[in-house]
């Protein structure tokens, strides 16, 4: 028996190239949709870089007076924005009062008490609400709401609280009032849509556990389910915020158009989008149209704040996901 | 014990009731806007309506025809720019989105789903209307595609998440490539629902064209009769 000669094996094609997938086209498939989801952050470096720069004349002029002094004379080339800011922010929060009771009834409800059969129904036609064009909700406040609430709702409002300066002044229509009433149907689908999907994405365990230990349905929603998604919650409560605070067209409609600070809910207001809408197209002065923009800049500034700390908490109960992104 | 037992029950069907309540008025906005909108406009919807232009005021007559096909010429524009950097920065996120640069991009899709078009639409303003002199339904679809990118981003990755793993092994299995398994197999199968949310997303967003327009009517007014203008 002769030993046979050890023939050395050669040495396997190097695979781990092809196992890594490391091939032509991948590499390309990678680097197109690289670019393509580089876009997203490029805009908003182009949307920022842009605003500040048309917005420069008046930001070098005025300084941050622009946000604090409350003249808008465009003849003698002064403005301060501080009615607009006011304005903005009041029918915000005017709207959330409303509309936060109202949505998160309407998440509760569906989440937690509503027949199953009734439950994907109620939050389509909810949803709906959001598809509605904003001009179609400004004819209807016009046509529709601020009748109603010369006739039906200001006056025992006035009866009950008229002696606070809330309440104060000559309701004419246009006014904070209908702004924020129509704001908060506008915002309700929103905040809706978001806090229930945190709602469902509350693990059924912590109802359960609440349950087991002889919670009636609404103390386990009250005392477990709510609290574990709070975060989630006061999330969808700013996005709903950062919605109204942008806001243009039905606003425009019903606030009234007028630069002026006042407590009264039942006086004309102003509010940034409002004023970019109907300014921007007879702007006549390079300053009057750089003050417009920084008006804008304003705008974009606390709206991306807003937004970015609603998802930071809505990230915080729903982690990653895209909750609520169908419905905005 | 039984006084607080019975107020327990009270409390909870209470607040059953009024969710309830709540939720009954969240729709009933909706009927009643709806309602009212199908009542009043209802009987001015014909034919003639759509297929015709507008007469001067006091005729009568007319319809609404050039808005409508300008409307679609602004609307198929910005699908067309917007469609494939939506879908793609979408792919990108379910597919690659896992590390530093996903969520920066994902965090700023979420936080542009936020901006008021009113700051889209004077920002495209400045980059296209002014430079090119007057508004154009080129400007117009810019506006829209900035609107609709981070939406369909965050949509279309949704939906590619909740494709089942097992048909991309399967795929991979077969000795597909990476790439064309995503595409062919992943995409494919995910279409559908892209289809469905780029629908909702392109209605939403074409309701906002009334804000570009008042900003558009801006170079319409001083730099005389636009061309290309579209309604």
């Amino acid at each position: 028996m002769t030993a046979l000669p050890i023939e050395p094996v050669p040495a396997p094609e190097p695979r781990w190239r092809a196992l890594r997938g490391v091939n032509a086209g991948d590499r390309i498939y990678r680097g197109t949709l690289t670019v393509l989801a580089v876009t997203l952050p490029l805009l908003l470096l182009a949307l920022v870089g842009e605003l500040v720069a048309s917005a420069w004349p008046a930001i070098r002029r005025f300084g941050p007076h622009f946000l604090w002094t409350s003249v808008w004379d465009p003849v003698a080339g002064v403005f301060g924005a501080a009615p607009m800011i006011f304005g903005t922010i009041a029918s915000s929060l005017l709207a959330l009062v409303i509309a936060v009771p109202l949505s998160l009834g309407v998440a509760i409800f569906l989440t937690e008490f509503a027949p199953k059969r009734v439950r994907q129904p109620i939050a389509f036609l909810v949803e709906l609400l959001a598809a509605i064009p904003s001009v179609v909700y400004g004819l209807w406040g016009v046509f529709v709401l601020i009748p109603f609430l010369r006739a039906q709702v200001v006056p025992p409002l006035r009866a009950v609280l008229g002696w606070t300066p809330f309440f104060d002044g000559v309701f004419y229509g246009n006014s904070l009032l209908a702004g924020g009433v129509i704001l908060a149907i506008m915002i309700v689908p929103y905040i809706a849509a978001v806090s229930r999907e945190v709602l469902l994405a509350v693990p059924g365990s912590q109802r359960e556990a609440a349950l087991g230990m002889g919670a009636t349905r609404w103390e386990a929603v009250w005392t477990a389910v709510v609290p574990y998604g709070r975060a989630g919650l006061i999330g969808a409560i700013i996005l709903g915020l950062g919605r109204a605070l942008g806001e243009t067209m039905a606003v425009t409609m019903l606030i009234g158009n007028r630069h002026d600070i006042g407590l009264s809910v039942l006086q004309p207001a102003y509010t940034m989008a409002a004023a970019i809408a109907n300014e921007f197209s007879e702007a006549t002065t390079n300053l009057y149209l750089s003050a417009l923009f920084e008006v804008g800049l304003l705008l974009f500034v606390i709206t991306v704040v807003v937004n970015a700390l609603a998802r930071l908490l809505i990230w915080q109960v729903a982690r990653g996901t895209a909750v609520g992104s169908r419905a905005l | 014990m039984n006084a607080r037992r019975v107020r327990r029950r009270v409390v909870n069907g209470m607040m059953t009731g009024l969710v309830g309540v709540l939720s009954f008025l969240a729709v009933l906005a909706l009927v009643l806007i709806l309602g009212n909108l199908v009542v009043k406009g209802g009987s001015s919807l014909d034919w003639n309506f759509f297929v015709k232009n507008p007469v001067p005021a006091g005729e009568s007559g007319g319809g609404v025809a050039n808005a409508i096909v300008g409307t679609g010429i602004i609307v198929g524009l910005a699908c067309l720019i917007g469609l494939p950097v939506g879908i793609g920065a979408g792919l990108y996120l379910a597919e690659f989105g896992s590390g530093r640069l996903g969520w920066i991009v994902r965090f700023v899709a979420d936080v542009l789903n936020g901006t008021p078009s009113i700051v889209v639409g004077i920002f495209a303003w400045t980059w296209l209307v002014k430079p090119m002199g007057h508004f154009s339904a080129l400007a117009g679809s810019v506006a829209l595609a900035i609107l609709m990118v981070p939406m369909l981003a965050r949509t279309t990755e949704e939906m590619v998440r909740l494709v089942p793993h097992s048909l991309r092994e399967a795929a991979l299995a077969l000795g597909y490539p990476r790439w064309r398994t995503s595409l062919r197999i992943v995409a494919r199968t995910a279409l559908a629902g892209i289809v469905t949310s780029s629908l909702v997303g392109v209605a939403r967003i074409a309701g906002g064209l009334v804000l570009l327009l008042a900003v558009a009517a801006r170079s319409a007014i001083r730099q005389g009769p636009p061309h290309g203008a579209a309604r």
